[in-house]
């Protein structure tokens, strides 16, 4: 009973398909727990029945006895069964992919983090490649709580699958092909979502936020994130993030780091977490992702800056602190 | 072993009904692959498909229940009892009109559960 409870306590959590916060989800875990039911009884009337045949009326039964249990308990019923379920099931699918009315936001698997891009505009039928603009961010999604909203995913390079398990179910991210995913989250909060298609080695560091919110306050967040960033750079972090070229890779809109290889880091301080979810966001972990970055994330493409001075880690992850 | 009109069961009337089904499904599949093919909108009708499917399951549903049919009277008239475990012409024939009775069933089940996507699905989603 103990172990039954420790096993019930994980399934209220951030991450959890069993705690649902979207319509899909909640398809996803009804369809779960009638199935588990099902199954439970399924499994009482065939140990029942064994122990009846067994223990409580022990005796030879007859060939017409064993073919009527063959017809009805192996053939009837689990067509029954089954045509139930599939009719069930079927008939909710319909639903889980109806039209978008909310914003459309194009997410990219990169190696080994997201790619994000607020209010794009999807084409129709299947393209080839994600559609280009928007407002970019990275590693965290932000959503409007009641909407309905499109997910386009696209990687460059290889096969990812974006898996927020309480609001939907996962879909992956193909190179050469756009997915749409139509999510519609219910429940304000910060869920977790993961890769769920194994893409190399940081395949497990490679997580995001997914942040639901009213529509309002969507619309005022995709608004912050647009504009360029406020930051101060005449200090030291600053000097040291372009002298060491940081900013091939990374952009800072508004202070001439224009690179776009790695996550757009213009508001980087205003996420949760870094390096995909991997360390929450602080300047030490900052600063342990600069000096030590394979430590943190084995086989992310950016080279490790442990060759740096510490003072100088130190400025750059002060810096981008203040990237709000 | 024919008798009288009805048919000498072999290999081939047993795979006849499965082979039915394979046929249902291929084109059943192939034929909403084409209609969806383009893409271009998930939300469009694709009632002609469905109904193509529709007229091909009805077929298949008669074709595949006429030879349950068949092979279930055969199998009767034949003594309808089992097992068919005697090395005879007779018994051999037997065997097979029963497989073929399953074979149907079973086929006749998948060939339902094959169209009910349609059935329940107006369009590409």
């Amino acid at each position: 009973m103990i172990f039954v409870c420790a096993g019930f306590a994980g399934c209220t959590s951030p991450q959890s398909a069993l705690d649902p916060a979207g319509t899909e989800a909640e398809t996803v875990a009804t369809l779960f727990w009638v199935m588990l039911v099902g199954a439970i009884l399924i499994w009482l009337a065939v140990i029942g029945l064994s122990v009846f045949a067994t223990r409580i009326r022990p005796k030879a039964y007859g060939e017409t006895a064993g073919l009527r249990l063959i017809v009805w308990g192996g053939c009837v019923f689990p067509v029954v069964v089954l045509t139930a379920l599939l009719v069930w099931g079927l008939q909710m699918m319909p639903p889980m992919r109806a039209e978008a009315n909310g914003p459309t936001i194009a997410v990219s698997g990169e190696r080994f983090w997201w790619r994000v891009a607020y209010g794009v505009e999807g084409e129709p039928g299947v393209s080839k490649t994600l559609p280009e603009g928007g407002t970019p961010s990275a590693n965290e999604i932000w959503l409007p709580a009641g909407q309905r909203t499109e997910l386009l995913l696209g990687s460059p390079d290889v096969i990812h699958s974006l898996w927020v398990p309480s609001i939907a179910g996962k879909m992956d991210a193909i190179p050469g092909r756009v997915n749409r995913l139509v999510v519609e989250p219910t429940k304000p909060g910060v869920y977790n979502g993961v890769c769920a298609e194994f893409c190399g080695d940081a395949h497990a560091q490679m997580a995001l936020r997914v942040v639901v919110v009213p529509a309002d306050e969507y619309e005022a967040y995709v608004a912050r994130q647009g504009a360029p960033a406020s930051v101060e750079t005449g200090n030291a972090g600053f000097r040291a993030f372009m002298q060491n070229g940081c900013d091939a890779c990374h952009a800072v809109r508004g202070t001439g780091a224009a690179g776009e290889v790695g996550p757009d880091l213009t508001h980087l301080a205003s996420r949760r977490t870094i390096a995909a979810a991997t360390l929450p966001m602080s300047r030490d972990n900052l600063a342990e992702f600069i000096g030590f970055t394979h430590r943190v994330k084995p086989g992310v493409q950016m080279p490790s800056y442990g060759m740096l001075a510490e003072e100088e880690i130190a400025a750059i992850a002060g810096w981008l602190e203040t990237l709000q | 072993m024919a008798t009288g009109n009805k048919t000498r069961d072999t290999l081939w009337t047993l795979i006849a009904a499965p082979t039915i089904w394979a046929v249902h499904f291929a084109l059943s599949y192939g034929s909403v692959a084409y209609g969806c093919a383009p893409n271009e909108n998930v939300f469009a009708d694709i009632g002609g498909f469905r109904i193509f499917v529709g007229g091909l399951t009805v077929v298949a549903l008669v074709g595949i229940g006429f030879i349950f049919a068949r092979a279930l009277g055969e199998w009767r008239g034949n003594g309808g009892r089992m097992p068919h475990d005697e090395d005879t012409a007779a018994v051999r024939e037997r065997f097979l009109e029963f497989s073929t009775v399953l074979l149907a069933g079973l086929s006749f089940i998948a060939v339902i559960y094959t169209a009910l996507p349609v059935a329940l699905m107006a369009d590409c989603r």
